[in-house]
């Protein structure tokens, strides 16, 4: 008994710390395809080489970026038979078909295009090449679409029946478009092109601290302020109707989520708060009074059930679920008020001189993989202990192999992920602070921007004036 | 659609995906398996460059390989997976080595560099190897229990499937070099030529000895085969001969293209040796799908999800052979310098 448990608990690591590593790369690319696809129509369109030097500038860190999505994908979908084979057994008939779908209708459509997306410049007429990058841009999406859809099915089982432990389908529709599953496809989304703005405008702001390559970097800032500030507040609207529809079929993860230990109406929206699992309480906390209850509930009153109400072996660990939803959504909110404050800069035409706030961007840079992750583990850990809600237990779902074979690849991928993410964040580094390529050959003058990119950029253009560090 | 038996067209299906993985993947990680053994550096650049638009795609065979046995049978894909989770384990981490390799080549600098180049042959061989060692492991048959496995974390490893893992490193090999002949030209294609025609002679003779062995160590090849040594039951080999001559033929065919200077052929009939050395095999291991616990039918998903899936692989497969297609008609022709975005 105690050899299975071993087992699940290092089953359990394994697969977050390779999903975690995984999801890193799949936030970033999948904003990143979208952002190309863009960058290279609007070069089709206006013809502005600036543009065309972005996108071969983004394409690059892209091409890394992808390469691990890739291969960290990979050990996923194996991970499925070697460390959950139980799970994979009860669940095959439900959620193969969907791993299947995006294997069909994403991958192969991902890799076979980013070839001539990468390569084919000199290959492929540009229209064609424009069409490639979109392809693979709606692959992103494509594989995002079915990978949530089989993640949101184990977070809000429907269209199935279960007979001597294994899930039968009685409705695909209701399987694909299972209750939870629009919130988090949509949630997921927004979380990835928020991230990948994050990133080009950290980019953008280094650039311009630095005063190299002004031109792409006020590119970069006009294009990702506003979007940052746009997606970041729709992501607080998702995110909240998303906390709605958990609240409808996870009370227990929204119970964790505000370290509510009693069922009580008017409940508190905590700030800080120190869970104690053991205890049944929290220490030290601080709060405002009936927030949470209007948040969650619609009305100051409303009542929200307490952990107390599960019992013990139904609860998820509280403090993890508490504190990375804290970590999420303090995150977001900075990410809005970065978005409105360079908002306003831009309109002032004052960007470039708040030194502050460009540090600011570049801080913020990686704040996006942080919520992002963050987000996982609320909803992951928030789920235990099952792996289907309410259905199968976690602890019910790992392989027969010895805890010795779980230890010991988790401590290679550990070891390799180690390797290949140092040196692939050295080069994406590297060629960030080179800068996309302003070509001799064919040097874009300022006023090639057209408006309103020129009118607003117009404000500010004395390449020249001394800036002091 | 009663009538229609959707695992074995599932299986039949899987069994294609399989070989195309083979195929496709089996020539870049042949050529990662050569690479170091090239003369210059600038060969170097060229098999690398011959293969970097093209090894992604041919990757994600192997996904749906693992995704299609995940849903079209998922009792095989949960008993299999764990009897060779340590195999499985080393062909995930070289190609993980081996993938980023790729871009990290081209953006790394001197001596990091060679690091880069090591990590893509290490990672190719090593990556060959454990899918020989897979291969072995699943035609020397699986315990099982009630369906689960329930043998030891080493069960696969025994001299059978090391043999197998060699014969598929110097099979992939041989789709490398031949694949090499396509894309290359000058001193490079002559190199290739001669490693097609060293790898070749090897590959016949580990096919042989993989052929004379199965039915040693697998009772149901070995009735399959008539070869239930030292007793021969000529009624039943004597039908599957045709498939030995073949491979006879198909290797006098290749040497014969490659000393011709053919530039396609070597590649075509390494695939047909392949090709007829997976018949061959899955004659001795049919109807099972996890030797010998499984069967096809014993393993299957419901009809209705592998009735899902097929209705999407009918309408996607078509497709995706199409614009792979379409990718390597782009990138047709000997590799040119052009051809890097680095
Ligand atoms: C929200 C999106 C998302 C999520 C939650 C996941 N993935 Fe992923 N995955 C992607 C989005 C993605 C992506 C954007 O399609 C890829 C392509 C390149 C990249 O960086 O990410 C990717 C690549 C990728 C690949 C390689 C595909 C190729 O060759 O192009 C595999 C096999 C998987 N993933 C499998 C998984 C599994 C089994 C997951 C769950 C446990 C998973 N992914 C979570
Ligand atoms: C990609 C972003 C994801 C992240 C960062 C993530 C994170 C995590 C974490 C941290 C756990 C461990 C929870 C715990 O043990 O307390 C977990 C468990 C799990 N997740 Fe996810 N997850 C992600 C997506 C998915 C998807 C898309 C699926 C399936 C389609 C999935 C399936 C599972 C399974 C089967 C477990 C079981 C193991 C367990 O409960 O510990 N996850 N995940
Ligand atoms: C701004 C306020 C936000 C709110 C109210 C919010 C709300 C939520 C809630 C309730 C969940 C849990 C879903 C579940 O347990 O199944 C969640 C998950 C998640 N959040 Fe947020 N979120 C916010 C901001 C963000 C930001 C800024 C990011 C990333 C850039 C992000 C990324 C994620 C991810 C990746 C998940 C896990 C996947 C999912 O369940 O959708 N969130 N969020």
């Amino acid at each position: 008994m105690t050899d299975t448990l071993d087992m699940t608990l290092l089953a359990r690591l394994q697969f977050a710390f390779t999903v975690s590593f995984h999801i890193i790369f799949p936030s970033f690319t999948i904003g990143l395809a979208s952002y190309l696809a863009v960058l290279e129509g609007l070069w089709l369109k206006t013809k502005n080489e600036i543009f065309l030097n972005l996108y071969r500038f983004w394409v690059k860190i892209f091409a890394v970026s992808f390469g691990m999505g890739v291969v960290s994908g990979l050990v996923m979908s194996y991970q499925f038979g070697t460390n959950w084979s139980l799970f994979s057994e009860a669940t095959g008939n439900v959620l193969g078909p969907l791993l299947g779908y995006e294997v069909l209708t994403a991958f192969f459509l991902e890799a076979s295009f980013l070839g001539i997306m990468l390569f084919g410049w000199n290959k492929v007429g540009p229209r064609l090449h424009f069409a490639s990058t979109v392809i693979v841009a709606l692959g992103t999406l494509l594989s995002a679409f079915w990978i949530l859809s089989a993640n949101s099915w184990m977070h809000t089982p429907a269209g199935y029946e279960l007979r001597d432990g294994i899930f039968y389908t009685t409705s695909w529709m209701e399987v694909i478009f299972n209750p939870s599953f629009p919130y988090r496809f949509s949630h997921m989304v927004l979380a990835a092109y928020l991230t990948t703005s994050l990133v080009v405008g950290a980019v953008g702001a280094y650039h311009l601290l630095k005063r190299t390559r002004l031109q792409a970097a006020r590119v970069m800032m006009l294009m990702a302020l506003p979007f940052i500030a746009t997606v970041s507040i729709m992501q607080l609207v998702a995110g909240h109707e998303h906390g709605v529809n958990v609240h409808e079929y996870q009370p227990a993860k929204v119970a964790a989520m505000e370290g509510a230990w009693e069922t009580r109406e008017g409940a508190p929206l905590l700030l800080f708060a120190l869970p104690d699992q053991e205890a049944e309480k929290n220490h030290l906390e601080i709060g405002i009074p009936k927030l949470a209850s209007l948040v969650v509930t619609g009305s100051l009153d409303g009542e929200l059930t307490g952990l107390k109400a599960w019992p013990v072996d139904e609860r998820p660990p509280v403090a993890w679920v508490f504190w990375s939803f804290r970590v999420m959504v303090g995150l977001g909110m900075l990410m809005i008020g970065l978005g409105l404050v360079g908002v306003w800069l831009l309109w002032r035409g004052s960007l470039e001189q708040r030194r502050w706030f460009l540090r600011a961007c570049i801080a913020m840079g990686p704040t996006g993989f942080i919520a992002v992750l963050a987000g996982w583990i609320t909803a992951e850990v928030g789920r235990q202990p099952y792996t289907v809600y309410g259905l199968m237990r976690t602890a019910d779902s790992v392989s027969p192999v010895t805890a010795e074979a779980v230890a010991t690849s988790l401590i290679v991928f550990v070891f390799v992920y180690g390797i290949v993410f140092t040196a692939g964040m050295y080069y994406m580094l590297r060629l960030a602070r080179r800068g996309p390529d302003e070509r001799a050959s064919t040097p874009p003058p300022d006023d090639n921007l057209r408006p309103p990119l020129g009118a607003l950029l117009g404000r500010r253009r004395d390449e020249t004036a001394e800036v002091k560090a | 659609m009663a009538s229609l038996d959707l695992p074995m067209i599932w299986a039949g299906l899987l069994a294609l995906a399989v070989f195309m993985y083979v195929l496709l993947d089996g020539f870049d990680l042949g050529v990662g398996i050569l690479f170091p053994f090239a003369a210059r550096d600038q060969d170097r650049d060229d098999m690398m460059n011959s293969v970097a638009p093209v090894w992604d795609g041919n990757e994600t065979w192997l996904i749906l390989g693992g995704g299609g046995l995940f849903a079209a049978f998922p009792k095989a894909y949960a008993a299999f997976m764990p009897a060779v989770y340590m195999p499985i384990g080393f062909m995930l981490t070289a190609l993980i080595f081996r993938g980023v390799a790729f871009e990290f080549r081209f953006k790394a600098s001197g001596s990091a560099r060679r690091i880069w180049d090591q990590a893509f042959h290490w990672g190719s061989v090593v990556a060959t190897f454990s899918q020989g060692l897979i291969l072995g492991a699943l035609v020397q048959g699986i315990s099982l229990e009630d369906g689960r496995f329930s043998g030891g974390m080493f069960d696969w490893l025994t001299p059978f499937s090391f043999v197998t893992g060699c014969a598929l490193v110097w099979g992939y090999a041989l789709l490398g070099s031949t694949w090499l002949i396509i894309k290359t030209e000058g001193e490079l294609l002559a190199w290739s030529r001669i490693t097609a025609l060293v790898s070749a002679v090897v590959v016949l003779l580990m096919i042989a000895v993989v052929s004379f062995w199965m039915p040693a160590i697998d009772v149901l090849a070995a009735e399959r085969w008539g070869l239930r040594y030292p007793h021969i039951d000529w009624s039943r080999l004597l039908p599957l001969t045709p498939i030995p001559l073949l491979v006879g033929v198909a290797f006098w065919q290749l040497v014969r293209s490659v000393r011709r200077g053919h530039t396609y052929m070597p590649y075509l009939f390494s695939v047909a040796l392949f090709l007829l050395g997976y018949v061959g095999l899955l004659v001795g291991i049919f109807p099972y799908i996890v030797p010998y616990g499984l069967t096809i039918h014993e393993a299957a998903a419901a009809p209705n999800s592998q009735a899902l899936l097929l209705v999407g692989a009918l309408v996607m497969l078509p497709l995706i052979l199409g614009y792979t297609a379409y990718v390597y008609w782009v990138f047709r022709g000997k590799v040119s310098a052009d051809a890097s975005y680095h």
